[in-house]
């Protein structure tokens, strides 16, 4: 039942992955991100990761797929004339595609994955919420002060580069 | 009374039976909030509202046909009749397949809701609380509001689809609106999990323990969190108008200039399921609401269900214990729908700028604030 559920939510999320970059309309674009995202979370919950699932949906399927409709549908960004291919992007494409697959296949070939021992008294930390938050305010206090640290600089970013500057002088 | 022939089920049979029994109360429930809504309004504006539907196969019945005839529940079949069977009309502009996928998504964050919120709970032979639920999970009010987030979509889709100017404004309106005050929300609910979540406990999200935590003997024990944390549940309270598009905050319909906001492209059965889903996002909204403020199942602060099975001498039974408990927990459901009513004919409608202002600039911060405050008291009191 896991495994079928696993196939299956993996293909849609892959699927709709694929479908969201490929779609002409930037309405049907973000409603595929949703359900990527939907599924991203159920593999999550296979995974015995409910909080990071829970999270998942709140932040990203409820609130940030949102806002990109919601910029989408006020832009009224529905594509328009694509600009033609130059030798440059033709070039560029290539080379980021060849570099990209030299990736994957060096990932696929030399990774090397320990097959651990599953045995039932392994801690599983995604699945108890206090577990989880120890390992977060403990072992893994760096990146989480790394990662706020780098959302409160783009969030000024944004407040810099969203307000209208008239001359210098409104700077100072 | 032998309940063992229904635990002899297999568990997918009991699982499904449970969810379908959910889903048949929740239904009718939320239809029946329409007719009250129309009552109501009706009571409240000095006119006696719809007292007129009544089958003729019924109107010989003596004192209860003329009774229901006056309370409009006549009126509520008719409706839901004429909902099903009129014709469904497709505009010729619309987006078609988003047309038609909105109303479906309203309804489905509408009722995966109700999984994770406990209505009930009964004492079982040795006299622990079992919370009567569909899904008893550790993350309780995280799920909540991770799937009511997704209502939203129904609404911009709505918006969208439609392909006319009114209900895209609507739309529009919805989606700043809904993500500016869940924001609120959440904070809103932390100080109660920091309150329910003691050194030394398990770490819990869940509403159930929300909900044990009220029923502890003592004074701070038997107390609701609405009397301990009068802010939370005040920002909770407006954050839940505005999550469920209720006046004052409906702008998303917004009748006096939107025609009909989101809706207005829409009719028939599927106008009456945005219409639903409305009703049952009150509903969840309310039973959660309840739970976390108003001491869930416990009849009156510092008496728990324990203690009134006790009186009543119901205590070794679980069946009733657990009827006594939900229905104590729909008595309330019901009466704070009723105040979500009376607020929707008190208070006028607010400007879009205003609900914006309250949510980012009175709301977000009094929340914040709250938060620490909460949050420092309760290290003061855990380190005394």
């Amino acid at each position: 039942m896991a495994d079928l559920l696993f196939y299956v939510l993996g293909g849609v999320t892959l699927g709709t992955a694929a479908l969201t970059v490929l779609s002409r309309n930037a309405v049907n674009s973000a409603m595929f991100f949703l359900l990527s995202l939907l599924a991203t979370a159920g593999l999550f919950v296979l995974l015995d990761a409910y909080l990071l699932a829970a999270l998942l949906v709140l932040v990203y399927a409820g609130a940030v797929v949102a806002l990109f409709l919601f910029i989408i549908m006020l832009l009224d960004m529905q594509g328009g004339v694509r600009p033609p291919f130059t030798r440059a992007t033709i070039a560029a494409a290539v080379a980021a595609t060849g570099l990209l697959t030299v990736a994957v296949l060096g990932f696929v070939k030399r990774a090397q994955l320990s097959v651990a021992p599953v045995s039932p008294d392994l801690p599983v930390v995604g699945a108890s919420l206090k577990a989880y938050a120890a390992q977060l305010f403990t072992t893994y206090l760096l990146p989480v002060q790394v990662v706020g640290f780098l959302l409160l600089i783009a969030m000024l970013g944004v407040i810099v580069l969203s307000k209208r500057v008239e001359g210098l002088e409104d700077i100072k | 009374m032998d309940v063992s022939l229904y635990f002899n089920l297999p568990a997918w049979l009991r699982v499904t039976l449970q969810g379908v029994a959910v889903i048949v109360v929740l239904f009718p429930l939320a239809a029946a909030c329409s007719m009250a809504e129309r009552k109501i309004s009706a009571w409240i504006q000095g006119r006696p509202g719809p007292n007129r539907t009544i089958p003729p196969f019924l109107a010989w019945i003596p004192v209860v046909a003329p009774l229901l005839q006056k309370l409009g529940l006549f009126q509520l079949a008719a409706d839901g009749g004429k909902f099903v069977f009129k014709e469904d009309p497709i505009p010729g502009h619309v987006n078609k397949v988003y047309f038609v996928l909105a109303p479906i998504l309203a309804m489905i964050p509408a009722l995966t809701t109700i999984a994770v919120v406990p209505f009930g709970a009964y004492l079982d032979s040795a006299g622990r609380t079992v919370p009567l639920v569909l899904a008893n999970v550790d993350v309780g009010i995280l799920a909540v509001f991770a799937v009511a987030s997704l209502s939203v979509y129904s609404v911009i889709l709505a918006g969208w689809a439609s392909n006319s100017k009114y209900p895209f404004l609507g739309g529009v309106r919805a989606s700043a609106q809904l993500i500016s005050y869940e924001l609120s929300m959440t904070l809103s609910v932390l100080p109660v999990f920091l309150w329910v979540n003691a050194p030394g406990g398990p770490g819990t999200l869940s509403l159930f323990d929300a909900v044990q935590s009220q029923s502890q003997p003592g004074f701070w024990g038997g107390m609701w969190y609405g009397v301990l944390m009068p802010v939370s549940a005040f920002i909770f309270l407006v954050a839940l108008f505005a999550e469920t598009n209720r006046q004052p905050f409906d702008m998303p319909e917004s009748e006096a200039d939107l025609v009909g906001g989101f809706h207005t492209e829409y009719g028939a059965f599927k106008w009456s399921l945005f219409f639903v889903a409305e009703y049952c996002h009150m509903i969840v909204g309310s039973g959660v609401f309840v739970l976390l403020f108003l001491g869930g199942w416990n009849p009156l602060p510092w008496v728990s269900l324990e203690t009134l099975a006790g009186w009543l001498h119901l205590a070794g039974s679980p069946v009733l214990t657990g009827v006594l408990a939900t229905l104590l927990f729909l008595g309330k459901v019901v009466a704070f729908i009723f105040f979500f009513m009376w607020v929707r004919w008190t208070l006028p409608r607010f400007r879009y700028d205003q609900v914006m202002k309250l949510g980012w600039q009175k709301l977000l911060p009094l929340s914040i604030a709250n938060l620490i405050v909460y949050a420092i008291v309760i290290a003061l009191i855990e380190r005394a």
